[in-house]
């Protein structure tokens, strides 16, 4: 049988220890929040490394992202020949359309798009929300240096691949460019010694585990050429 | 010539009293309903944890246009917060903090103090009848059917712990008052309290104000400053409940070492108690959802009226009993 006034006291307990608690109110002009990593603030740009390849205007969903650019005749060094390279004249983002979707950061093969976490540039006019490579460049300081690789997680094959392009070639390997497709080798033939690397190209925090090798899909082979290697490991 | 010095000082104390307890309690209520709904409450004004708010709400009122409706009974509606207010500072003259800290000892000074407490509910009445308005209206025979309702079991409660000391002066109750008064007088007490809840028209007995239904019952039409006092005669009424039913049966300045210090540490218990009494006020109105019209007649005359009664009838036992 239940207790007369059991409800009125369990209300009145759960008022109180809801008072004991902390309040979940987010001071945020005078506390800034606590962005999580990755987080989606604004499109940021690193000008000297725009190519002016125009792939993030063209992948983008919302075409907000204008470009305007020209090319400029280097002089030819001495004993060589003119070369010509594109100067970028105008980067704009439109932030009133822009859907923050993240393609033209991942379509830039130059690492010269990156997410910051800076989220306040509200305006008063929605023609103001079009920022060009100026403001776009000013960002490039708010944008946080990549966050370290999760510790468990899967090392990232670019580390594998410098530090196998750097060891030396294994006994008994056929030499260069002498060998088959690549798919005809077993996929479980054992790849080359890549635990005791020469010289590791960069510092790395954890050992990759001896095993992990057979299970992955992906199977490097050095004399391949690695399309990542040119990107380097941002 | 000290006579009167004396009883300007004491004036002087029980309107400052009058000025700052109510703030104090709107205040808590601000922050700590604010904390139980995991909220922070006013932060801003003053700087620390907004402790200005209710200033800042006072000027805000005195700034605002004093409205009074076309239609109105000008007269009664200018008067009507004025009656709400004045009658919980007459009240407060009669309460004793300590013994001999009191603005006036009466030796009535229970019926003097609940006839006076009648007088502040007339406040909303003459609110609700002269706004011409049908929601003051409404909020107005709202008040005057929890004012019959509950006055009832507030004067039989308030009667049995007369009948137990045998004095009507409030110094005298609590001079007489025995700690096991707690367990005896337990039944009266909780009527007391929540009687006096509803004529303040408290949540959760807030139905002659319930703004989902009635915008904000016989206070609709009013702005500005009198809009202000009506607020201030609410927090004001909720101190000198829990005032009153401290005075009456929790002991009022009785606890350890009242008497240290000339009576300074009786003064802090009663002052103690009655802030977390009006903390329980403020904690019932964050727990509880509003009452209906119908369930607050049905608690009134089927709850809390026997109840007093039984308490009456137990009390004027024991009584001779023990004498």
């Amino acid at each position: 049988m239940k207790m007369p006034g059991a409800g009125l006291a369990k209300g009145l307990a759960v008022t109180l220890r809801t008072m004991g608690r902390r309040s979940v109110t987010a001071q945020y002009p005078d506390v800034k929040p606590e962005l999580p990593p990755r987080s989606r603030g604004v499109i940021a740009l690193l000008e000297e490394n725009c190519t002016v390849c125009m792939l993030c205007a063209r992948e983008c969903p919302d075409w907000c992202i204008y470009i305007d650019s020209h090319k400029e005749t280097i002089p030819a060094p001495p004993g060589g020949r003119e070369r010509q390279r594109n100067v970028l004249d105008r980067f704009d983002i439109d932030f009133s359309l822009c859907m923050y979707c993240g393609i033209c950061i991942e379509a830039c093969p130059f690492d010269a798009l990156f997410w910051s976490p800076e989220f306040e540039y509200s305006e008063l006019d929605i023609r103001d929300l079009t920022h060009g490579k100026e403001r776009l460049g000013q960002w490039m300081q708010t944008v946080p240096p990549p966050p370290a690789h999760d510790h468990h997680g899967v090392r990232p094959k670019e580390l594998d691949a410098a530090a196998a392009a750097l060891a030396p070639p294994a006994e008994g390997r056929p030499a260069r460019r002498e060998r088959a497709a690549p798919t005809a080798e077993p996929a479980d033939v054992e790849p080359p010694v890549l635990d005791e690397p020469a010289a590791p190209p960069e510092p790395v925090a954890e050992e990759a585990p001896t095993g992990r090798r057979e299970l992955g899909s992906v199977v490097y082979r050095p004399d391949e050429p690695d399309p990542d290697l040119g990107n380097g490991d941002r | 010539m000290t006579e009167v010095l004396e009883a300007g000082l004491r004036i002087v104390l029980v309107l400052g009293a009058f000025l700052v307890l109510p703030l104090l309690v709107g205040q808590t209520e601000h922050k700590a309903m604010a904390h139980m709904q995991s909220r922070l409450g006013p932060m801003y004004a003053g700087g620390f944890h907004g402790w200005a708010q209710l200033v800042a709400d006072g000027v805000k009122f005195a700034q605002k246009e004093d409205v009074v409706p076309a239609a109105a009974d000008r007269t009664v509606f200018k008067l009507a917060p004025a009656v709400a207010l004045i009658p919980y500072l007459v009240v407060l003259v009669a309460i004793p903090v300590a013994p001999g800290w009191v603005g006036h000892d009466l030796d009535a000074g229970l019926f003097f103090v609940l006839a006076v407490m009648g007088v502040g509910v007339l406040g909303s009445l003459m609110a609700g009848w002269a706004s011409a308005n049908k929601f003051s209206l409404l909020g107005g025979l709202r008040t005057a059917a929890q004012l019959l309702a509950y006055e009832l079991p507030f004067l039989l409660a308030a009667a049995s712990v007369a009948m137990a000391a045998g004095t009507l002066s409030l110094p005298g109750i609590v001079a007489e008052w025995e700690p096991w008064w707690l367990l005896w007088q337990l039944p009266g007490a909780v009527v007391f309290f929540v009687a006096g809840l509803a004529e303040l028209q408290r949540p959760p007995f807030d139905m002659p104000v319930a703004d989902s239904e009635i915008i904000f019952g016989a206070y609709t039409e009013y702005t500005g400053l009198r809009f202000a006092l009506f607020l201030l005669a609410e927090y004001a009424g909720i101190v000198v409940l829990s005032a009153l039913t401290v005075v009456l049966f929790l002991g009022g300045w009785r606890g350890p070492f009242d008497d240290a210090l000339w009576g300074a540490v009786g003064v802090v218990w009663t002052l103690v108690k009655t802030m977390v009494l009006a903390f329980v006020v403020i904690w019932l109105r964050v727990a509880y959802p509003r009452m209906r019209e119908d369930q607050l007649q049905r608690l009134a005359w089927q709850g809390l009226v026997p109840v007093a009664l039984a308490q009456l009838a137990l009390t004027g036992v024991v009584a001779v009993v023990v004498s």
